[in-house]
């Protein structure tokens, strides 16, 4: 691949590594802060509020055996990082004897797919609306309109998604406000599921793309008034380019650079937020299942639920990485 | 010359002095208003007791399911009760009063968020000060580690935390976020602080023989304050999203009302459905005025720090 050196290559790798291990050993550290035996005590916390849990002698000793909590802590910390990083994570506490794994497993494709989509919509969106809104060849009328697309920025999502079921579910009964799709329409590639899971992923994809927008296009305009007082785009115009090769090639060419960037550091907090928005529309997801996990007091899923998405975001922006220097040159031409 | 016509007119002078004054960037439409929409807000922290009794936020203090005063159409089938002027915002399903929880939670939120903030500024703002200055092996360590923690989200590292501990108060909620709130801050000093290094007064203040210190405080801090102030409120917003966002799937503090146990009561409760917007309203309006409060004073600060912002604005 053009512009991927291997110098890049391993430094960006090292970071993905770095992130995945960092949170794998917070996730780690932070129940053991807790006094006493941590199985014991999850299962203790777990009944005294009320909760049951089926075959709990069975489950202390299975766990034991896996994490070897009777040996030191460093031991238990090696065993831990293996059986994290081998999908290995034993067993859920409120849906024993399914493992916190396949739990998962079931959820992750709901989420990927809208997270995905949202992203980019309101990524390709957002940017186009700062573009044009730095852009002096912007026709009036639609300048003046443009700053109404922002008005969701600052408010987050989840908050957005109350209000739209209320207006467009309660109110309008236009769309559906729960679930990823209708009971009545059996799972499966038929046209007739594909168009009932895009219904029903409509508002949480707009709540997302709505309040995401917003910070895109503020960036995107900053970079864009930057770039239109370069040299080269008075070079540019003095040439007799055309105003919309200026506003593609010379413009947002050189403004996209860093909102790529930006976009890796956005993807962990765009994820964490979309847990809520899950939530809201109980759509079937690892957002919706943190909540029951936490309902439950279900701390094995939970903690399993967060290394999946630190392991899920840090993926992301290692492809965003990997992606960075062929859109730029000059992340691998300063090496040379 | 102009000192001259100055001289002669005293009037005048004033005047110029005026403009001048009010021609600082920092008067700035959208920081003055982002500023005081907050202060607003944060008046129920004075308020609020003188309004409303605090004890009326508790569980059963009030009658079930008040609607709000100004409501004269509501459906007795649901169980709702005819609006009663002792409960202007209604109460909720479990008898809190409507009013008293909003103006119980706001200042806690608020405090939340300025706790969380100003730990991680400063831890933030010292480390990317170090970072600048020292480079080499300091500088990766540093911009790694906070690239790292960006990347991990914030918001599930907390969800951890808060559900092993239980019954969290307002500062150490605010002293768990500072732990996600510093490498924004770090990231941007870092880079100012970098493109400071090499310009012209900060050279010429250290061939007079200016210390560290002095160069720092001195000579760049002035020139950073846009920037810090503006990493500050966004700093705020993030840490009141995480902490609304905890306490919106039931961790988080428990005893005592927040905006954001409010929200999950009525979501565990399905106001929403149940066409209960008095209960999950309140809080959300109190929320979306402190965000764009913020947000508000956030592109403010950004236009007083990049003046090519500015210049769009009047074309």
């Amino acid at each position: 691949m053009r512009g991927l050196t291997g110098k890049y290559l391993l430094k960006r790798f090292g970071m993905f590594v770095l992130t995945i291990w960092l949170g794998m050993t917070i996730i780690f550290i932070i129940p053991r802060l807790a006094v006493g035996d941590p199985t014991s005590a999850l299962l203790g916390r777990l009944m005294s509020k009320g909760g049951n849990v089926e075959n709990s002698a069975e489950l202390i000793a299975r766990w034991k055996d896996r994490f070897g909590l009777d040996q030191p802590l460093h031991i238990q910390y090696v065993r831990y990082l293996y059986n994290t990083i081998t999908f290995n994570q034993g067993y859920s506490l409120s849906a024993f004897p399914a493992t916190v794994d396949d739990l998962i497993q079931r959820t992750l494709p709901w989420t990927i797919g809208l997270l995905v989509v949202a992203t980019l919509i309101s990524f390709v969106l957002g940017n186009a609306i700062g573009a044009l809104m730095a852009w002096r060849g912007t026709p009036r009328p639609v300048k003046s309109l443009l700053p109404f697309s922002l008005v969701f920025t600052s408010i987050p999502a989840f908050m957005l998604g109350i209000l739209l079921i209320w207006v467009f579910s309660l109110t309008l009964n236009l769309l559906p406000y729960a679930g990823g799709f209708d009971r009545k329409v059996s799972p499966g590639w038929n046209p007739e599921f594909i168009l009932n899971v895009a219904r029903h992923a409509i508002l949480p994809a707009l709540a997302v793309v709505l309040v995401r927008m917003g910070s895109w296009a503020l960036g995107m305009r900053g970079m864009m008034i930057t770039a239109d007082g370069e040299d080269y785009m008075v070079m540019a115009q003095a040439k007799g380019l055309s105003s919309g090769r200026r506003f593609w090639k010379y413009g947002v060419r050189n403004a996209i650079l860093p909102q790529v960037t930006a976009l890796g550091v956005a993807i962990g907090s765009i994820a964490g937020g979309f847990i809520i928005v899950e939530q809201i529309f109980s759509y079937p997801g690892i957002g919706s299942q943190l909540f029951r996990a936490i309902q439950d007091n279900d701390y094995t899923l939970l903690q399993g639920i967060v290394f999946y998405i630190i392991v899920g975001v840090a993926i992301a922006v290692l492809i965003l990485d990997l992606t960075y220097p062929l859109i730029d040159p000059r992340i691998s031409l300063k090496k040379n | 010359m102009s000192a001259i016509t100055a001289d002669q007119n005293p009037p005048a002078q004033a005047m110029t002095r005026l403009k001048a004054r009010l021609d600082s960037p920092w008067i700035n439409a959208k920081l003055i208003s982002g500023l005081l929409l907050l202060l607003v807000v944060a008046t129920t922290e004075l308020f609020g007791p003188l309004i409303v009794d605090p004890k009326l936020a508790l569980i059963g203090s009030s009658p079930t399911n008040v609607v709000p005063f100004w409501v004269t159409n509501f459906d007795k089938k649901q169980g709702f009760k005819a609006p009663n002027l002792e409960h202007p915002l209604g109460t909720e399903s479990k008898g809190r009063d409507m009013l008293a929880v909003v103006l119980v939670g706001t200042p806690r939120t608020l405090r939340v968020g300025l706790i969380g903030a100003t730990i991680g500024l400063i831890v933030g703002t010292a480390l990317g000060f170090i970072a600048g200055f020292a480079g080499g092996w300091v500088d990766t360590v540093i911009s790694t580690l906070a690239d790292v923690m960006l990347t991990i989200p914030g918001l599930a590292v907390l969800i951890v935390i808060a559900s092993y501990a239980t019954e969290l108060e307002i500062v150490n909620m605010g002293l768990i976020m500072a732990l996600f709130a510093w490498p924004l801050p770090t990231r941007v000093i870092r880079a100012q602080v970098l493109s400071l290094r090499e310009h012209g007064f900060i050279q010429l203040a250290r061939l007079s023989g200016a210390s560290t210190f002095d160069i720092m405080f001195k000579e760049m801090m002035p020139n950073l304050l846009p920037f810090l102030a503006a990493s500050f409120t966004e700093t705020v917003a993030l840490v009141i999203l995480a902490t609304i966002g905890v306490e919106t799937l039931g961790l988080g503090p428990t005893r005592i009302p927040t905006l954001g146990m409010t929200i999950n009561n009525a979501l565990q409760q399905a106001a929403i459905f149940r066409g209960m917007w008095w209960w999950w309203g309140p809080p959300i309006v109190m929320l979306v005025l402190i965000f764009v409060g913020l947000f508000l004073m956030t592109i403010g600060l950004d236009e007083v720090a990049n003046p090519r912002l500015r210049k769009v604005r009047t074309q």
